[in-house]
């Protein structure tokens, strides 16, 4: 029993089974406490409301594979809003080459990240929080006061609805869907994405191996950035402004969507679903305080703080346990290649 | 010209020549910059001294950050952390009108410093003994640090009407300085007396440059790093103090916000390397007050507080890549290359 | 036609103020399993590091097969066929095994990696070496000894001719490095030429047909093993003849160590760093912990300064039970310690002398006890006069200095605490022969003058042999032998390092 509850310990998605169980205890009170609670479009409301951060979290959760980190997510999903906001209201720039200038933007901001850290050897905590001010900086020279999108085309997007019977997504719901599929896919099933864990857990090792690891990390930070600015336009798109404080440590929030998802700050260790659902729990978490009415919005920054650190803890722990396992499941491995049968 | 050459390569350098740029610029272009006057009632009055009670609160920040950034370490979280510490000290003695402060004023600002070294130790347990990274750490505290003012201060901006307490940031009678660059001069002498009457110095330095030759040597690395934390907290909480008394409010949104840039910015521009090691007080203490010379200049050019940090990223960009081992060691390649191929223009000619 | 399948020729390589090779040779057959042998310093791993393209080699020629080749990354020597397997395994803990032999070139189908294949194959090859684990779990749930295979199977995959192996058994028992073996011996008889570094002379004798010894980066020889009895091979390793021993006779003034026991060890170990050591250390005396590298000698050390936990047998310090817990523990019972690893562990390079004399003491004492400058000032000067320190002033950094300055400024760390046990892991190490002597004298002298004992390491069994009054020697990590008193000397010492067979 005991060797059992170790394995499932060990498992490298035990973390995964303990994010989605918090997400259904959480999802069932609300059902028990909250009448409202039970109405499906409630739970698409999470993937409607949270679209930004889903995409913002996948683009971390890069990054912390390769035990890297960006903090400058947030400052660049402002940024985005406000230069997209800026584009349609103040030049006559048709929509889809203002979409296509601002992604190209953050994407390029995070390859320029990527290549200092990368090239210069700096740790990448200095100079992403760099990038964070300034791009605060530079939202705030553009405009210092909020901007409201009109363009028609945007404003109908925003309020499209995709109907499911039983409720509707928004397109920048459907978006952070598609960034999840595509991401894991690119983690699991490509050689740059198998290259980022093996960077991961041994940078060294990752070298030695013949494995591109200045090119995978410069195209991590680009990555990030992407998805920063991908982020930006669903954040946009809910908000339909350009706005200064947009964004305002959302870097925090897509750091503990991830760790809660399993992701390891020590890099090696990532799992794109498990973000998904630690985004979702924070997700949840907001829509109590909004149910509950009279527990002030700042409580969601410290459940989310202590969440993250709770999970941190959690982790340290589990990777003392599994140091503790190997030594014993060395045996199990011998065992296991037991005497040479002859063929 | 000798004295000349050694001060070039000392700590000092880059700060000291960067605030003599910056007030040489503003000497220049702002009237009456360097003028001091003295008022009827024995004050001294002037731009400079502006320049240098503003930098007070960043002063004592980078003290704290320098020790923090020795040990290879960071706290983002410090202008949070002023944040908490301006809640609670505006909380404690509340925002009556009739300006009768609800708890003593000394009480309240001893409880609003423990509340800092509190914060600062909760830092420290997270980076010493769970040995979660220093940003992810100070991170938490950075944002949800926030939040807990704001709770504390349930959202509102708490404006103080009890009179003493302006003095924290303003001039006492018969004083011809403001109050907050005596606590400043307090808290780097205190700073100094750590390091001749305590081995802290020498411990951190150890900490920093060389982990394991530390621990080898008998010292006890977690307490140090868990210390150097709290003292951070430390500082950031008087820091507080002062930053409500300059406004006589807590604003949770705004109190500290984006200092622990400046810090980190005033820490590096003193020559401590940002990779941990050798660690220069006076560098620091320099470069706080030029950091808050360029923000003064930035204002002074017509630039908005919130469009103040894209000077300043850059400025730790650059900082980072003069830092840089691997970009020095590019720059003597270069060097070296663009000398062989002078020598060898050189031997060329001579055919 | 030779028919060797690696030559290396006149091989050459320099670093700045160390001659590391010059004109070595070396020769490889297919088919044949090859042992590099030498003690430290003696270029081994230099040679590996040419020929596997991570140094550049400043002359000499490689040819494979014939045909030169001068590879220039780890990367290119892969590609000519050239795979290393290093001691501490180069793979990552946090990718499954598959994953780990296929990294890089993972089998694809339609543009994504097909894991099934990948497995698949994995599984093959691994059963190919005789191993049949399960592939899909991540490495780290594998002990060293099952990595190490996995990281085999990764090279022989990348079509290997010839594969290296650097220590691969340092860390395995006995079943395990049995199956190591026989997975070397298997790859042998499909033709693969494999070059085996290790320091274990039974694991050499019974897997190797041929061995090149080298000693302070030239060459030896190059000898059959079985016409090599073991004797000669470590004679040639450290430079001396058989039954030369006279050299004892200069050796002067030892210790007199006295009747009192200051530190008592019964069968101390700790899993996976040491199986099991005795030893009595009396006051004032010099005592060797010998053995060749890996044996255990700077583990045992560890054990002593509470680095490392013991989770078997008892200590006695002054004949009380003392359980060692961290080195200031050990400090309080009066325990100073120089580790191997100079730069690593010992000195805090940006720091000045005096900082790094005082460190120590300043520990002892704690924060808040800071001991004046001019106190300070005066240890320093004290230290450096007594040591005869090469400084240009006690300010000077430590890191500008010499490594045998350095190393005197790490002994002085520990004298200014004033140790009754002071233990000196390879304090010769990499430092110029009359500094050397300095330091086995300074050894002796404390342990006469002071009355302080002192645990002597180090890979130069002359300078056991000279400093010694008792030496404990280990192999394979536990306690084989001990001698004392006239049974000391080089060639007893070689016999005992050696074994029953020699």
């Amino acid at each position: 029993m005991k060797r059992y509850l170790n394995r499932l310990i060990a498992s490298p998605y035990f973390s995964f089974f303990v994010t989605v169980l918090l997400f259904l205890a959480l999802y069932g009170v609300g059902m028990a406490m909250y009448k409202g609670f039970m109405r499906p479009q409630v739970f698409f409301n999470l993937f409607i409301d949270n679209a930004a951060l889903i995409i913002v979290t996948v683009g971390i959760t890069f990054t912390l594979i390769i035990a890297g980190i960006d903090l400058s997510v947030g400052a660049v999903l402002a940024l985005v809003c406000m230069v997209l906001a800026w584009l349609l209201e103040n030049t006559g720039m048709p929509l889809p080459v203002a979409v296509g200038l601002v992604l190209f933007m953050g994407t390029a901001f995070g390859a320029v990240q990527g290549f200092i850290i990368t090239k210069f050897d700096l740790q990448p905590f200095i100079i992403t929080l760099a990038g964070m001010f300034f791009c605060r900086g530079l939202t705030a020279v553009i405009s210092r006061d909020t901007i409201i999108i009109t363009n028609p085309t945007w404003v109908a997007i925003a309020s499209y609805r995709i109907d499911l019977g039983i409720g509707f997504l928004s397109v920048g719901a459907i978006v952070a869907l598609l960034t999840i599929v595509v991401s894991a896919a690119l983690l699991g099933f490509t050689r740059f994405g198998r290259t980022l864990f093996a960077i991961g857990g041994s940078e060294s090792s990752a070298a030695l191996m013949g494995l591109p690891v200045f090119r995978s990390k410069v195209l991590v930070y680009t990555v990030a950035g992407f998805c920063s600015s991908l982020g930006g336009l669903a954040y946009s798109l809910t908000m339909l402004t350009g706005y200064n404080l947009h964004g305002l440590g959302m870097e925090m929030d897509a750091i503990a969507s991830s760790v809660i998802g399993g992701t390891l700050l020590t890099g090696g260790v990532g799992f794109i679903p498990g973000a998904l659902v630690g985004v979702l729990i924070q997700g949840v978490i907001l829509t109590f305080i909004s149910f509950q009415g009279t527990l002030s919005a700042w409580w969601t920054k410290i459940v989310v703080g202590a969440l993250l650190c709770v999970f941190i803890i959690m982790q340290a722990f589990i990777t003392e346990q599994k140091g503790k396992l190997s030594s014993e499941s060395s045996m199990e491995g011998n065992e296991a290649a037991g005497p040479p049968e002859k063929p | 010209m000798k004295s000349l050459k050694r001060f070039a390569g000392s700590s000092l350098f880059l700060p000291v020549v960067s605030l003599l740029v910056l007030l040489l610029f503003n000497a220049c272009f702002v009237d009456g910059f360097l003028s001091l006057q003295v008022t009827e009632d024995g004050r001294l009055y002037g731009r400079l001294i502006d320049i240098l009670t503003r930098s007070s609160s960043l002063i004592i920040l980078a003290l704290g950050m320098t020790f923090v950034i020795a040990t290879s370490g960071i706290d983002i979280s410090v202008g949070a952390v002023v944040a908490i510490s301006a809640a609670v000290v505006c909380m404690l003695i509340g925002g009556r009108g009739d300006g009768v402060a609800e708890t003593p004023m000394a009480l309240a600002m001893l409880a609003s410093v423990c509340v800092g070294i509190l914060c600062g130790a909760w830092n420290g347990l997270l980076v010493a003994k769970f040995k979660i990274q220093a940003v992810v750490a100070t991170l938490i505290l950075m944002t949800a640090g926030r939040g807990v003012a704001q709770l504390l201060t349930e959202g509102q901006i708490i404006t103080v009407y009890y009179k003493p307490f302006a003095y924290i940031s303003g001039v006492l009678p018969g004083m011809p300085l403001p109050t907050n660059l005596f606590i400043a001069l307090l808290m780097v002498l205190l700073v100094v007396f750590l390091m001749k009457r305590t081995s802290i110095g020498l411990f951190v330095q150890s900490v920093g440059i060389n982990p394991t030759a530390a621990r080898f040597a008998g010292i006890n690395v977690t307490l140090v790093l868990f210390l150097v934390y709290a003292f951070s907290g430390f500082c950031a909480g008087v820091s507080g103090l002062i930053e409500s008394s300059l406004i006589r409010a807590a604003d949770a949104n705004n109190a500290g916000l984006n200092m622990e840039m400046d810090a980190i910015l005033a820490v590096a521009l003193g020559g401590t390397l940002l990779s941990g090691g050798k660690f220069y007080v006076g560098g620091s203490v320099i470069g706080a007050v030029t950091i808050q010379t360029l923000t003064t200049t930035m204002y002074a050019l017509g630039v908005s507080a919130d469009q103040l940090p894209v000077v300043k990223a850059i400025a730790v960009v650059v900082i980072c890549l003069i830092q840089s081992k691997k970009a020095q060691d590019m720059f003597d390649r270069f060097k070296a290359r663009r000398a062989k191929k002078h020598a060898g223009g050189k031997a060329v000619d001579a055919l | 036609m030779t028919g060797a399948l690696l030559e290396m020729r006149q091989i050459e390589k320099e670093f700045p103020g160390v001659r590391a090779l010059s004109g070595v040779d070396f020769t490889l057959n297919a088919g044949e399993i090859h042992s590099l042998m030498g003690e430290n310093g003696a270029g081994k791993s230099t040679l590996v590091k040419v020929l596997t393209g991570v140094y550049q080699k400043d002359g000499g020629t490689i040819r494979m097969n014939g045909r030169e080749i001068a590879p220039r990354t780890p990367k290119e020597a892969q590609e000519c066929g050239i795979s290393t397997v290093y001691q501490e395994v180069n793979l990552c803990p946090n990718l499954t095994v598959a994953e780990n032999i296929f990294i890089g070139r993972e089998p694809k189908r339609y543009g994504w990696i097909d894991w099934r294949a990948v497995n698949a194959r994995a599984q093959a090859l691994l059963e190919r070496l005789d191993v049949r684990i399960d592939v899909t779990r991540t490495l780290d749930h594998y002990s060293v000894a099952l990595q190490q295979m996995i990281a085999i199977a990764r090279a022989v995959d990348i079509e290997a001719k010839i594969l290296i192996l650097d220590e691969p058994t340092s860390s395995l028992d006995e079943q395990e490095t049995e199956r190591l073996f026989k997975i070397i011996r298997h790859l042998q008889k499909e033709g693969m030429g494999i070059i085996f570094i290790s320091h274990f002379l039974e694991q050499v004798y019974t897997l190797c047909d041929h061995v090149t010894i080298l000693r302070n980066g030239e060459l030896v020889g190059a000898y059959e093993t079985a016409r090599l009895p073991r004797l000669e091979l470590i004679a040639k390793m450290v430079g001396k003849e058989v039954g030369d021993v006279r050299t004892m006779g200069e050796a002067g003034e030892k210790s007199e160590p006295k009747e009192e026991v200051f530190l008592e060890a019964k069968a101390i170990g700790a899993t996976g760093v040491l199986e099991t050591v005795d030893m009595k250390i009396h006051k004032g005396e010099v005592i060797g912990i010998a053995g060749l590298l890996g044996s255990g000698r700077t583990e045992t050390a560890e054990l002593l300064f509470g680095i490392h936990a013991i989770d078997r047998g008892s200590l006695f310090v002054k004949g009380k039970p003392w359980h060692p817990d961290g080195p200031m523990a050990a400090m309080r019972q009066k325990i100073g310690f120089c580790p191997e690893d100079r730069k690593a562990a010992g000195i805090i390079g940006d720091l000045t002398v005096r900082e790094n004399i005082i460190l120590a003491m300043q520990a002892k004492e704690g924060i808040l006890r800071h001991i004046p400058y001019a106190e300070q000032a005066r240890i320093a000067d004290d230290c450096i006069k007594l040591l005869k320190i090469k400084v240009s002033g006690r300010d000077q950094l430590i890191k500008n200095l010499s490594g045998g300055n350095q190393q005197k400024v790490i002994i002085a760390r520990w004298l200014a605490t004033q140790p009754d046990l002071l233990i000196l892991d390879e304090p010769t190490r990499g430092i110029d022969v009359g500094t050397k002597a300095e330091i086995q004298k300074m050894a002796i002298a404390l342990a006469k003058k002071r009355g302080m004992s002192v645990v002597f390491i180090s890979s130069e069994m002359d300078e056991m042999v000279r400093t010694c009054t008792k030496l404990i020697v280990l192999r394979d990590r536990r306690k084989v032998a001990e001698l004392a008193g006239d049974a000391v000397s080089t060639d007893a010492l070689m016999k005992a390092i050696a074994g029953g067979a020699a």
